[in-house]
């Protein structure tokens, strides 16, 4: 009878950690695809808050080649990026300035020309430089560099392209070490040895053997931390001195850069706060429009495709490099 | 005659010409140059570190971590910015670690090499690659307005759970690829089904890479601004010292990161060392979390089991 | 005859990819001895083997045609894949001993199948530990972990594990290739004590290893049978079949 009762207890048990299983394993099929949903997810809903603006008033030429940003004015409203996408520009190029030769740099020292434990110790020290959030890296471009840079320039402000280029520069140098440091290793010994069978030093052997055969990998490198430039937000906002102009002049092409910009993240994160998502209606002195606050979430799409060319680009590239691997 | 005499250059190979000192002395300068750009990667951290801590040093005190803001966030603490940083931490880590690691576990364990896993390898790469204020937009659209909960720590927490997915999705499946396929091939052969051969095996031998990869979550959860700061982020609210539950999942809360932020840039006449103090809170928050990870890494390569 | 066949394969081929491993085999196994298969590299053994339980479904690409039937039953309809392996026992070339403790590697394959009761498994930890001529060695510290142990006693452990479930059939696949002489030995007396009990088939590629145990040989090559018969007429002097007798006397292999 105990017998029974027994087997009977075992075989519900059985019954019970079966369709456990077949639930945990379709939990973990839904899991896995959630990703592919939220991807969508993000397009579709920046889409849908930004869509009426897209339908109504957006054109081309007026969104992209204008420089004139004035959501907020009661006369003369205008939604034009250009002076923002020139403030992204000018800031990706200038952190691009000071985070690929240091993270191609010290992505080659580490790879090739210390110790072990050498290697060991700044490797962590650059996962800690990522670590740091980036509204602390916005804290110390206000607080630390805005008067090192008045006082070292004689700037009328330190918050402008400069600051904010170094800034940034150093929080995407790390993603650049680390994929960097990775294509580097990816070389295969084979190239090393022979090269080192023929005399080559260290150095010749990184100039012309480990560095064009890494070239794939350090471009990918490069990508993304233009990616990471360019979606900065906090560290920007805090650090470029929110004046929304052009940093650049017909007459001296290159930007300069003492000038404050704003670039199009930092106005998401300025505005998005103050622009109302439903309109107001007619009456009251200053009737406000929701066109605001969708054109900010159509600026989102320009950044989520933007990014999403990158990521995908750099991804081609790296999967490239291990197929031929 | 036969006598095998050895050739004047290749004596002079072991010896150094002036071309072969000059390629020394190039090789030397490579290192250096190389190794100086690494400090001077590196060596800003570590002086930024200081003079922040330096900066900030009147006004760490335990009253600050556990006062509340007094008198236009100019005087007092930030305790309640503390707790609010720690809900959000907590609510966004119990939708993404599990999600994180059950899709890390479909990628490595269960995806075969067709077009859907390249498909969702792809979606993982680019979630990584959102910009963290387009994450807001979506946290908005998402679950501000579409899903109803309006600005909360809940909208705040699944917007900063999504930003932080990939890491968690990321780092699991490569814990996972670090378990020996043979393992898995043993219990297979032994009648056990694959998902009983993932708990019982492979889960238990990557909980190492795992648990790394939830502090690291841990941190940027915790050091983010943009995404919180239209989903749930308030400027003030009043709480009690030490009240530890002062925010429900339906209210708006404090958080360190939006409080610094907003001290830095919209209060006027901030005492300059509570500034720095706060921007040093959460800072060595995330560091110390940061060389946690580190130091669970290096004791499970110490002890690993193969 | 006819009831005392345990695998019977009928036209089983078998490819990875475009490369094909197996071309259309039939076999008869007989229930209880040791069954032999040799053959060169490349031959198909392993994958023969992978069939009989079915783990060739987890290699990338596999596609399998034919039959394999045990006790009359083809395996590849059978509803319960995991009821399927655990009526057989596998044992790979390299020892792999799962990060569990001594105890819990044995006592593995039972759990799974929902043992719980402490006392039963005792019992079969320390009925296969002795069946495999480990127990003497280990019975002191079975808490300690499985990889740990050296790697001939990691190959009796794997051998244990396969026998924790009491299998019906029992295959082992060039299992000494990655121990030692004197371990290979002990092994060896260990399945001619337990081929009265159950069907062993044995992969090898030592042919004088398939000659001292065998109780009937086959002989595989390029994916096809050459040859089966009893071991003695395979390593006779005149096996009949050239290929056969030109790769005993390792003419070519």
């Amino acid at each position: 009878m105990g017998g029974a009762l027994k087997q009977t207890l075992q075989t519900l048990r059985r019954i019970a950690s079966g369709l456990s299983e077949r639930t945990i394993v379709a939990l973990i099929h839904l899991c896995g695809i959630s990703a592919i949903v939220f991807v969508f997810g993000i397009f579709f809903f920046v889409f849908r808050e930004g869509s009426p603006f897209l339908r109504d008033i957006f054109d081309f030429r007026s969104f992209f080649l204008s420089e004139e940003w004035h959501p907020t004015s009661v006369v003369n409203r205008r939604y034009g990026i250009l002076a923002l996408l020139a403030g992204t520009g000018s800031v990706t190029v200038m952190a691009m300035l000071v985070a690929i030769p240091f993270g191609l740099g010290t992505a080659v020292f580490l790879s090739q020309f210390c110790g072990r434990r050498t290697r060991e110790a700044l490797k962590i020290m650059v996962e800690l430089l990522a670590a740091v959030p980036s509204v602390v890296w916005g804290f110390i471009g206000l607080m630390v560099m805005n008067p090192l840079i008045v006082r070292l320039t004689g700037a009328p402000i330190g918050l402008n392209v400069l600051n904010a280029g170094i800034v940034v520069g150093l929080m995407s140098a790390p993603i650049i070490v680390s994929i960097a440091e990775d294509a580097i290793r990816a070389v295969p010994d084979t190239y090393v040895e022979a090269a080192e069978a023929l005399g080559a030093t260290r150095w010749q052997l990184v100039y012309r053997v480990v560095l064009p055969a890494a070239k794939s990998g350090l471009l990918a490198a490069v990508l993304l931390g233009v990616g990471r430039a360019v979606g900065e937000t906090m560290a920007v906002l805090m650090a470029t001195g929110h004046s929304i102009h052009i940093p650049f002049t017909a007459e001296a092409p290159f930007f300069h850069p003492l000038e404050s910009v704003r670039t199009l993240t930092a106005t998401i994160a300025a505005e998005l706060g103050e622009a109302p998502r439903l309109d107001t209606g007619p009456g009251g002195i200053f009737p406000v429009e929701a066109r605001h606050y969708q054109s900010l979430f159509v600026i989102g799409m320009a950044l989520f495709a933007i990014t999403f060319l990158i990521s995908v680009t750099a991804d081609l590239i790296v999967k490239g490099i291990r197929r031929k691997a | 005659m036969n006598d095998p005499v050895v050739p004047a250059p290749a004596l002079s190979l072991f010896r150094a010409t002036s071309f072969t000192r000059k390629k020394i002395r190039v090789q030397k300068a490579a290192g250096i140059l190389f190794g100086a750009m690494a400090c001077a990667l590196l060596v800003p951290l570590l002086a930024l570190v200081v003079y922040l801590v330096v900066n900030a040093w009147p006004a760490l005190t335990w009253e600050f971590l556990t006062d509340v803001p007094q008198g236009g966030m100019r005087r007092g603490g930030i305790w309640p910015a503390l707790i609010g940083t720690l809900y959000l931490v907590v609510f966004s880590r119990l939708f993404s670690t599990p999600v994180g690691v059950l899709a890390g576990v479909y990628l490595n364990e269960y995806a075969k090499d067709n077009w859907l896993t390249r498909v969702v390898n792809l979606a993982v790469v680019n979630l990584a690659g959102v910009p963290s204020i387009v994450h807001a937009l979506f946290g908005v659209g998402a679950f501000v307005i579409f899903a109803g909960l309006g600005k909360s720590v809940l909208a705040a927490s699944l917007t900063l759970a999504i930003m932080t997915l990939p890491v968690m999705i990321v780092a699991t499946r490569e814990a996972l690829a670090a378990v020996p396929m043979a393992f898995r091939v043993a219990c297979w052969n032994l009648g056990a089904s694959r998902w009983q051969t993932i708990r019982t095996i492979v889960l238990p031998n990557s909980i190492g890479g795992i648990l790394t990869g939830v502090i690291l979550e841990v941190c940027r959860a915790a050091g983010e601004t943009a995404p919180i700061m239209f989903t749930g982020a308030i400027f003030f609210k009043a709480v009690e010292r030490w009240d530890f539950f002062p925010y429900s999942p339906r209210e708006q809360c404090m958080a360190l990161s939006y409080h610094l932020h907003a001290i830095s840039t919209q209060v006027p006449g901030v005492p300059e060392p509570m500034l720095y103090a706060t921007a040093v809170v959460l800072l060595g928050f995330v560091l110390a979390f940061n060389s946690l990870a580190i130091v669970v890494r290096f004791r499970m390569r110490q002890r690993k089991k193969w | 005859m006819v009831n005392n066949v345990k695998i019977e394969i009928r036209g089983l081929s078998v490819s990875y990819g475009l490369r094909p491993a197996l071309h259309g085999i039939s076999l008869d196994i007989p229930a209880r001895g040791i069954f032999a298969i040799i053959g060169p590299a490349n031959s198909g053994k392993s994958t023969l083997l992978k069939c009989v339980n079915r783990t060739v479904e987890f290699e990338r690409g596999a596609r399998v045609r034919g039959e394999v039937r045990i006790d009359g039953v083809n395996v590849f309809r059978s509803g319960n894949v995991y009821a399927l392996r655990r009526r057989i026992g596998m044992v790979f070339p390299l020892p792999v001993g799962l990060p569990l403790s001594v105890y819990d590697n044995v006592a593995y394959a039972p759990r799974m199948a929902g043992l719980r009761d402490r006392r039963a498994l005792d019992d079969v930890v320390e009925r296969c530990l002795r069946q495999a001529a480990l127990w003497e060695e280990v019975k002191d510290r079975l808490t300690s972990l499985g990889t740990l142990l050296s790697g001939g006693q990691q190959q009796r452990l794997t051998i244990a594990r396969a026998l924790s479930h009491d299998p019906e059939i029992l295959c082992l696949d060039e299992f000494s290739i990655a121990i030692d002489p004197v371990t290979t030995m002990r092994i060896e007396d260990v399945l001619t004590q337990l081929k009265s009990r159950m069907t062993i088939v044995l992969v090898t590629n030592l042919v004088q290893q398939a000659r001292r145990l065998g109780d009937l040989t086959c002989f595989l090559n390029r994916g096809e049978v050459v040859q089966v018969d009893r071991t003695a007429m395979i390593f006779s002097d005149r096996p009949g079949n050239q290929l056969t007798y030109d790769y005993t006397r390792g003419i070519f292999g």
